[in-house]
């Protein structure tokens, strides 16, 4: 047993992160399902995605081949309508509310046939937005992610010059260093960015991190300094590194948190990035599932889910669990991690505690208390993915109101501190790609009036 | 299976269906493959004097992804030479001597001409002959096809000439490029036509490359107005089809129905109207002879499940319940209902009856369905939400009849009874 990189050929690697759900191929391929579409009056799938895009009449503009319509209509709504046509868990978002689920039949590809006029947006470039002429007003935004860009994009659009200061040294937030490899490529994350900001009026600054003690090469930034340079603030910068376990063993060399061996595999090419060949993921959510899958697609031989709770009350889709078990990833329910055990520093195996369902919690699913039984099982690596949690020392050192790290924001978007507003993950914890779009365009509204422009 | 015979005028086919005059029909070839497959009978391609045809010759119209709901085409009548469609058609005869061969015909324009080509094919041994004065396009202009057809004079003059010659049964296939059938209908039985077909194809323009800016079929750069075909002209052909039905001259004789003919319903459609047989041929140039198979079929479950020996017993069975505006029962009244269980909350019944029809759909706000329920008072009855609704049986129209009472319109008036009910 033992951690290694390198273990696949090229053309493995390449087979194992390929796009799983391949565009459409042709125009009578997406005419075929458009012409599906029913085009629903105050449609279920609109009110159903966060962003509220027209689904119906993008839709229909497909069927008429007015693809460059259908394109504007996604993104007046949702300036990542492609991002979000690969990434979004549509089952329980718009294609979950598709009428035809009430028929029993296959709902309508809402997300492929966005892909579908969204990709020839991008690759043919269309000019879709004009911006109009600077207004001399000023606006910075901290985090070039989904939520960054989302409201760099509506203030642009409305003539404001928007500065985005990024700590990175790509853009794109967690859609580039985050997401899964087979549901975007680093190419594609870059397009998107690309073409965000070719509408012009968006300066992305990498390598410019707000807060203080920079490691080398990067440039700091502070709140004051912003507030003196720019007419209004919007922090995007989302969340941080997994939450630690806290059980003995989590030093041990092959414990490894499951956002940081995402980002090593997005941005470092799969051969470099080692793992084990027996992993344990700790965690139920998208990123376990995530992490896990890659794990077995780098090349794992065994990978097995924990988890504290039984299937029903699985965080993650039933989309991504497919995914897992499609990847041959075993999951053990009922069972929460209490000791990592180690031999020469590195891990050996994991002890767990099996868990029965007790009591509904605050969130309203039934507690896991433990049995008092345990089982050990044999693993090289441990990944841990049970949740990111939010920069609450940054936070707290800029004096802004926050529960528990999560930035708290009025229904306007704006924190605490005159003209500093905040959206996305940094202010919901960590929900979706889609969710941050929206809070983008909200924050980006709410700047709007503050700064006199609405 | 159900007796699916046809006796049309002393034709005997083995079930209803002809392949209509058209390419489907122009050579022995594919009338081989047409009666292999079980076609009933044929009306091979118009023959006259030998044409030329262009190229491009077809377009379509097709609707939200479906292909060729309507068809279009600039072809004239056969441009093979006659001596080798007369010698393919005794061929087909010998090879296939129970089924219908029907010979259409368009002379030039003299008696003698229409002569000599009707003494021609009768020596083949052909069942009957089928006049085409339809074509719109093309022989027109040579004073050909619909000219003769939209002139209930000319029409009789042709016919007269025909029947001086004629043998054996002429069927006039008539042209829908008119305000009416019925004038040049009855004036072609008078003149001594011993049946009817109908329709020919409808002048058009399908379309128009919006690249090029040229109508559609492009001809190296020019188009010319088509005739238009399919399952899109099916409604207008079963409208000229019951006028004949109706009209105490041309009922008198047997009508072969045409006109976007698809399925076994389609043509048991038309001859609830009145037709004896029926022709088809955009859905079998679209999907070739093999559709034959189920049109039989399809009319034989129908005609067991409702109880008919033969075809016979129930052609024309829908012409009586085609009436006057002013016999209608005015006290007649259905409202709609949703049926709650099956709505699927799609809203289309809201939007068409609150934006273009009488607010009678009351919408509910939810996330993510709304709830949509009838308001029975303002409902006029019009049926529109349960046209555009896509669940089958979740909007019935319920009646309410406004009194027990018949009472048609001629008799409101009489009565001078309100106007102004909604
Ligand atoms: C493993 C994983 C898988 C996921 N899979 C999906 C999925 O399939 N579908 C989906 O919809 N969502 C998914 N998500 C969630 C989604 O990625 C996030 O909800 C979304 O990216 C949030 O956008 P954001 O702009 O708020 O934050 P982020 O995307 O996190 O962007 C924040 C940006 O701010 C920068 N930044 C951070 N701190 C600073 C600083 N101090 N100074 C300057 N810049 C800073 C970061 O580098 C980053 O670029 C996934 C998340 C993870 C972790
Ligand atoms: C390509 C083409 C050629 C046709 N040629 C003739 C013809 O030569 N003589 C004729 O009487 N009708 C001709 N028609 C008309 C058909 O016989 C028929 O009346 C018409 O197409 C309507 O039937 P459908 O809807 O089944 O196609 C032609 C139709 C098409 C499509
Ligand atoms: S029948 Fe007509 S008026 Fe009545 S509810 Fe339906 S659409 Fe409205």
């Amino acid at each position: 047993m033992a951690i290694q990189n390198n273990r696949l050929s090229t053309e493995q690697y390449e087979q194992n992160f390929r796009d799983i759900d391949p565009r459409f191929e042709s125009s009578t391929a997406a005419k075929v399902e458009a012409n599906r579409c029913l085009f629903c009056y105050d449609a279920p799938c609109t009110k159903s995605c966060p962003t509220h895009i027209d689904v119906p009449k993008f839709i229909k503009q497909i069927a008429t081949d007015n693809v460059k319509g259908s394109a504007h209509t996604i993104f007046i709504s949702n300036i990542m309508g492609a991002g979000c046509s690969k990434v979004c868990p549509v089952e329980k978002l718009c294609e979950g509310a598709c009428v035809y689920n009430l028929l029993e039949e296959e709902p309508i590809q809402i997300a492929k046939l966005q892909e579908y006029s969204t990709l020839k947006a991008l690759e043919e470039n269309w000019k879709l937005f004009e911006r109009k002429p600077s207004t001399g007003k000023k606006v910075a935004i901290i985090g070039a992610g989904p939520s960054g860009l989302s409201c760099a994009h509506v203030l642009a659009v409305e003539g404001v010059d928007v500065t985005i200061f990024e700590k990175e040294k790509k853009g794109g937030g967690l859609m580039t260093f985050g997401i899964a490899a087979y549901k975007v490529t680093p190419e594609f994350c870059e397009s998107e960015v690309n073409y965000i900001t070719s509408t012009g009026g968006i300066e992305i600054k990498y390598n410019h991190e707000l807060g203080k003690n920079l490691p080398a090469g990067r440039q700091g930034i502070t709140l004051p300094q912003l507030k003196k340079e720019f007419d209004a603030t919007y922090l995007a910068f989302g969340v941080g590194e997994t939450r630690p376990l806290k059980i003995p063993g989590e030093k041990l060399e092959g414990v490894v948190d499951a956002i940081k061996f995402i980002y090593e595999l997005r941005n470092n090419g799969y051969s470099s990035v080692p793992v084990g060949d027996k992993v344990a993921v700790i965690g139920m959510g998208m990123t376990a599932i995530d992490a896990a899958t890659q794990s077995k697609r780098l090349g794992a031989k065994e990978v097995t889910l924990i988890y504290r709770r039984t299937e029903e009350e699985m965080p993650c889709t039933e989309y991504e669990f497919n995914l897992a078990k499609l990847d041959g990833c075993e999951v053990i329910w009922l069972a929460s991690p209490i000791k990592i055990k180690g031999r020469k520093g590195k891990v050996k195996s994991l002890v767990c505690s099996r868990m029965k369902l007790g009591e509904p919690d605050a969130s309203g699913r039934r507690s896991p208390v433990g049995t008092g039984e345990t089982f050990t099982l044999d693993v090289d690596m441990v990944i841990k993915a049970t949740g990111q949690a939010p920069f609450e020392k940054l936070i707290n050192k800029l004096k802004i109101k926050n529960a528990k790290g999560k930035i708290s924001i009025d229904s306007n978007g704006a924190t605490n501190i005159k003209g500093v507003f905040a959206g996305g993950d940094a202010v919901n914890g960590g929900k979706e790609v889609v969710d941050a779009v929206e809070a983008g365009k909200n924050g980006a509204n709410a700047i709007l009036k503050y700064i006199g422009l609405r | 299976m159900a007796d699916l015979t046809c006796n049309f005028l002393g034709i005997h086919s083995p079930n209803p269906f002809w392949l209509a005059s058209a390419p489907p029909t122009d050579k022995k070839y594919n009338v081989l493959r047409a009666f292999e497959a079980g076609w009933g009978g044929v009306v091979w391609k118009t023959l006259g004097t030998q044409v030329k045809n262009v190229s491009s010759r077809y377009s379509a119209v097709n609707y939200n992804g479906s292909k060729m709901m309507g068809f279009n085409n600039i072809e004239l009548i056969s441009d093979r030479p006659l001596e080798i469609n007369l010698r393919e058609i005794t061929e087909v005869i010998k090879e296939f001597p129970d089924r219908a061969m029907i010979v259409s015909l368009m002379a030039d324009n003299n008696r003698n001409a229409w002569h000599e080509l009707i003494k021609k094919v009768e020596d083949t041994g052909a069942h009957g002959l089928e006049l085409n004065f339809g074509c719109p396009h093309g022989m027109t202009e040579r004073g050909m096809g619909a000219a003769v057809g939209q002139d209930p004079g000319i029409a009789c003059m042709v016919v007269e000439w025909v029947m001086e010659a004629a043998t054996i049964p002429v069927i006039t296939k008539l042209t829908p490029n008119v305000h009416s059938v019925v004038p040049t209908g009855r004036s072609v039985v008078k003149a001594g036509s011993n049946a009817l077909s109908l329709i020919n194809t409808i002048q058009s323009v399908t379309g128009i490359d919006l690249d090029t800016f040229v109508p559609n079929p492009n001809v190296g750069g020019k188009s010319v107005f088509g005739g238009y075909c399919g399952p899109a002209v099916k409604p207008i052909a079963l409208k000229m089809l019951a006028t004949l039905s109706q009209d105490e001259v041309t009922n008198k004789v047997p009508i072969s129905g045409i006109g976007g003919i698809s399925t076994w319903k389609d043509a048991v459609e038309f001859m609830l109207l009145g037709a004896t047989s029926v022709q088809v041929c955009t859905a079998a140039m679209k999907y070739g002879f093999r559709i034959v198979e189920d049109l039989c079929e399809g009319m034989s479950n129908w005609m067991e499940e409702k109880g008919f020996k033969t075809i016979n017993d129930f052609i024309g069975r829908s012409v009586p319940a085609l009436t006057h505006w002013e016999d209608l029962d005015i006290n007649f009244h259905i409202v709609a209902n949703i049926r709650q269980e099956k709505c699927i909350h799609c809203g289309l019944c809201h939007i068409a009856c609150e934006d273009t029809s009488h607010q009678a759909i009351k919408l509910a706000y939810g996330d993510p369905y709304n709830t949509y329920t009838i308001i029975e008072e303002n409902c006029v009855g019009c049926n529109l939400c349960q046209l555009v609704c896509p669940v089958d049986n979740c909007i019935t129209m319920v009646e309410h009849r406004v009194s027990p009472e018949y009472v048609n319109w001629v008799e409101w008036q009489k009565r001078g009874l309100p106007l102004n009910d909604h």
